[in-house]
């Protein structure tokens, strides 16, 4: 192994078992005396429960039957406003809402069981959209329909319209999207009142289900444990929703004596479970006539679904960056949550945030072509610089360069070569255009989030000074296990394989927080950094290691001091950076710690016979801070692309009634290995003096780009101006027959 | 009657083959039938009488990997693991039918798999790697 990790592109550290198979996912666990699972859910979108019947010629008294009064706690998911029910009891709000539980030994007659419960609802008027919910065609949630309302508020956008040399105003929307990981929602519990409840499941977040499942059984924390299995991708599908299926397993489990396991199929996994929000974005802007930003007022709604879950801070992130990373002396945006009858929408990959940026780098290219600026000018007179203030009056105090990142893309892509030649090409049936956004995205909670999270991380040696990591934060395919092993090894100057990540286990690590917001490598990843460096500093301080040591010291130092002390062991407690200040009233002040910052540009073919707009080519370039380990950074940058160009140009969900209709990987199609172009990842490296070695979050950067430039692209190629994402041939032909 | 996979999975334990989609879709239970590819979830057990099965946990040779497998741990294959065993059998059958695919060729014989995590470029680079430890 390399002395120094960091920086290396070091292979996964769970990667042989995952290409021999011998990985173990939750449906590959099994338990004596194990029963399966089963959820009956409503059949409609909203009404009162009248009655639930259990029909037609089956073996009743051999199930085990779990409703609502069956439940020993409280009966709600326990996150932000606690207002969804693990089981609904008089109510339901959506379709697929989960109301009875069923386990049996054989899951194939649980199957027909669950089809003979039949829930009688008196139905009430639902609301599907987010427009009915706004004109309050009927009051579904709260007094108002709203979750949540956001005003970020800088300088006076009012003093502003009458003087302008231009307002320009422009409306977008974006759909909802399935997290569509491979491995669907699953979990096994075992539970009674004597030993408390234990869970094993696929999962981003322990400490969620832990904390979920404590309200729910009414015990004490010590009376849970929560076990991450190895998760096949999560996406933020696996932020809140693990909790509901990890809790009817339990409910399950309790009532029954035996252990469950609840495994969804993809069916129901589509139809039931979270999606990317929903959202409508008006922009209106003034600009000068040298093209300067003047004002920005955004409105920016995001559809939360039938309970809260984390709609809130979906629309937080959404909000945040709604702005971009433009300098601009007045800005007034307003967002609200609304309520839908529809299934809950939850955590995707850039959480609101590839929302309200494909709504502001779709009206940029507006903008510019409204000033006769081209699109990189327009940007390039309004990029933010060091010194200057985001939307939050967040001065940024890091060196940031858009301008160089926008010209090193347009040089990569031989962006202006190829838009003189695609013009020129113009009238054959293959039309081309070449099309970019510029965006960054804040890693970390928001806020003060990270405060109010206080994460913990733990460090211990063993007697063959091996260095084990207790951490909750969870390894899904990004990388935690290497990129903490390599943080560890580079901060202890020790070999990389001396390093162990614990499997994450409520009764064995501490709460690190949870695996969401691109906060896992630069926030845990710096607390693994400071719980090590703890770990060596006890040694040295004790004597039993020198200052200058190799790897077998290390060792030997470790087994000298457990031999004398019995155990050696650290923990690091989040501290946030100096100067950084949150106004979470008025919603002004440091809203990240530290931004990620990008430039992508997409080339598109659009074929005029057939409607279909191609991605051919696309460069991601953006600047991250120090690059842990490249292939598994370049990884997760096209795997973000790869998803956002489904989000763009596949991934539709169907509604009808509330329920997604096409719940279905055969008509929910999701990009293929012949579908995507290459995407060649550029990273540019400016230490963040906050993360460990100098690095920041880019989990969900890659996701908010591709969007606005693809069809900024289709923009480019046509002459079409499309405000809308997915955007299907059909659209694509509608456009242009109306364009003829 | 159970499907391949059923029988793979829950009788003789060999969980390594996946379940993704269960419609013969996104190719996470692929398997090799007589050194045929195919997706188990959409086999139905009697048809398989007399046959010989190849999944993941039969590609290493006791402790030796596979060239492709190797390849996939080496240059980011995989990542949450899940379309991992079958992507590996799809390369596998893929290099048994063509040693030296193109790009275009690589991409056609993985379409049958689908990867929500990598983007695939890390699989078509693991692929093309492998191909040259082969030779």
């Amino acid at each position: 192994m390399p002395d120094h990790p960091f920086g290396k592109s070091i292979p996964r550290k769970e990667g042989r078992k995952k290409v021999t198979g011998e990985a173990l996912y939750v449906d590959d666990l099994s338990f004596d005396g194990m029963l399966h699972g089963v959820t009956v859910r409503s059949p409609v979108a909203r009404g009162r429960i009248k009655n639930i019947l259990f029909e037609g010629d089956l073996p009743w008294d051999e199930f085990t039957i779990v409703t609502a009064k069956d439940i020993p706690g409280g009966n709600f998911v326990a996150l932000i406003l606690n207002d969804q029910p693990y089981l609904a009891a008089e109510m339901v709000n959506h379709p697929e809402e989960p109301v009875v539980l069923l386990a049996h030994q054989n899951k194939y007659l649980l199957e027909e069981a669950r089809r003979n419960v039949r829930i009688e609802i008196d139905e009430l008027p639902p609301v599907y959209s987010l427009e009915d919910s706004l004109a309050r065609k009927a009051i579904i949630w709260g007094e108002d329909n709203i979750f949540k309302k956001f005003l970020v508020d800088k300088g006076n956008v009012e003093d502003v319209w009458s003087s302008a040399h231009l307002i320009i105003e422009g409306e977008y929307h974006t759909g909802a999207q399935e997290q569509l990981y491979i491995e669907n929602n699953g979990a096994i519990a075992i539970a009674n009142s004597e030993d408390g409840v234990t869970v094993w499941g696929s999962m981003q977040c322990p400490y969620y289900v832990h904390k979920a499942l404590v309200k729910l059984f009414d015990l004490t924390e010590d009376k849970i444990r929560v076990i991450q299995t190895e998760t096949g991708g999560g996406f933020g599908g696996k932020e809140e929703y693990p909790s509901m299926i990890a809790g009817h397993a339990a409910l399950l489990a309790w009532k029954s004596g035996k252990p469950v396991k609840m495994i969804y199929d993809r069916a129901e996994d589509m139809v039931a479970t979270t999606k990317r929000h929903p959202s409508k974005t008006r922009h209106k802007t003034a600009v000068s006539a040298d093209g300067k930003l003047l004002a920005m007022e955004i409105e920016f709604i995001i559809d939360g679904g039938a309970y809260c879950t984390l709609s809130p801070v979906v629309l937080s992130r959404g909000t945040i960056h709604a702005a971009g990373p433009y300098y601009c002396p007045n800005v007034r945006i307003k967002s609200q949550a609304v309520a839908t009858n529809v299934p809950p929408h939850g955590a995707f990959r850039g959480f609101g945030a590839p929302q309200s940026i494909f709504a502001l780098e779709r009206h940029f290219d507006k903008v510019a072509r409204k000033l006769g600026l081209t699109a990189e000018e327009f940007r390039r007179r309004n990029f933010i610089h060091e010194g200057e203030t985001t939307a939050t009056s967040q001065e940024i105090r890091e060196r940031v360069d858009m301008e160089g990142l926008l010209n090193k893309a347009l040089e990569l892509t031989d962006y202006h070569a190829k838009t003189r030649r695609f013009a020129a090409e113009r009238g054959s049936r293959v039309r081309r255009g070449i099309g970019f956004a510029s965006f960054m995205h804040g890693a970390g909670f928001t806020g003060s989030g990270e405060v109010y999270l206080q994460s913990v991380v733990g460090a211990e040696a063993t007697a063959d000074g091996h260095v084990q990591l207790l951490a909750a934060s969870t390894e899904i395919g990004q990388g935690t296990n290497t990129i903490f092993s390599q943080i560890a090894s580079e901060a202890l100057g020790i070999d990389f394989d001396l390093i162990e990540v614990l499997q994450p286990d409520t009764s064995k690590v501490p709460n690190s927080g949870p695996t969401v917001a691109s906060r896992t490598a630069m926030v845990v990843g710096k607390l693994v950094e400071s719980a090590v460096l703890g770990l060596k500093q006890t040694l040295i301080g004790s004597g039993f290691l020198p200052e200058a040591y190799s790897s077998q010291d290390f060792q030997k130092a470790c087994g000298e001091y457990i031999d004398r002390f019995g155990s050696l062991k650290t923990a690091a407690t989040y501290q946030p950076p100096p100067n950084v200040h949150w106004d979470d009233e008025k919603y002004q002040g440091d809203a990240y710690g530290a931004y990620a910052w990008a430039v992508y540009v997409a080339q598109v073919a659009f074929d005029e016979l057939t409607y279909e707009a191609h991605v051919e080519d696309f460069v991601a370039l953006q600047e991250v801070g120090r690059v842990i380990n490249p292939v598994l950074a370049a990884g997760q940058i096209e795997g973000g692309v790869a998803q956002a160009i489904g989000f763009t140009l596949f991934e539709n969900v169907v509604w009808k009634d509330g329920r997604m209709v096409n719940n279905q990987m055969t008509n929910y199609i999701i990009p293929t290995p012949a579908d995507i172009p290459p995407i060649k990842v550029y990273f540019q490296e400016n230490p963040y003096a906050y993360g460990p070695g100098g690095a920041k979050g880019i989990g969900e950067l890659p996701m908010d780009g591709a969007a606005p430039a693809i069809l900024n692209a289709i923009e480019n190629a046509t002459g079409l101006v499309f405000t809308e994402v997915p955007l299907l041939p059909e659209k694509l032909m509608e456009g242009m027959l109306a364009q003829s | 009657m159970a499907r391949l996979l059923d029988v793979l999975r829950e009788e003789l334990k060999l969980t390594g083959t996946k379940e993704g989609c269960g419609e013969g879709e996104c190719g996470a239970c692929t398997v090799l039938i007589d050194g045929q590819i195919v997706n188990s979830c959409l086999v139905p057990v009697a048809q398989i009488e007399g046959s010989n099965i190849k999944t993941i946990e039969g590609v290493a040779q006791e402790s030796n990997l596979h060239a492709v497998q190797q390849a996939f741990i080496d240059h980011g294959g995989a990542q949450c693991g899940i379309c991992t065993p079958g992507m590996v059998l799809a390369a596998i059958n893929l290099l048994d039918r063509n040693p030296t695919p193109s790009e275009s060729e690589i991409r056609t014989g993985l379409a049958g798999n689908l990867c929500r995590c990598t983007g695939y470029m890390k699989i078509f680079e693991s692929i093309v790697k492998a191909c040259q430890s082969n030779r």
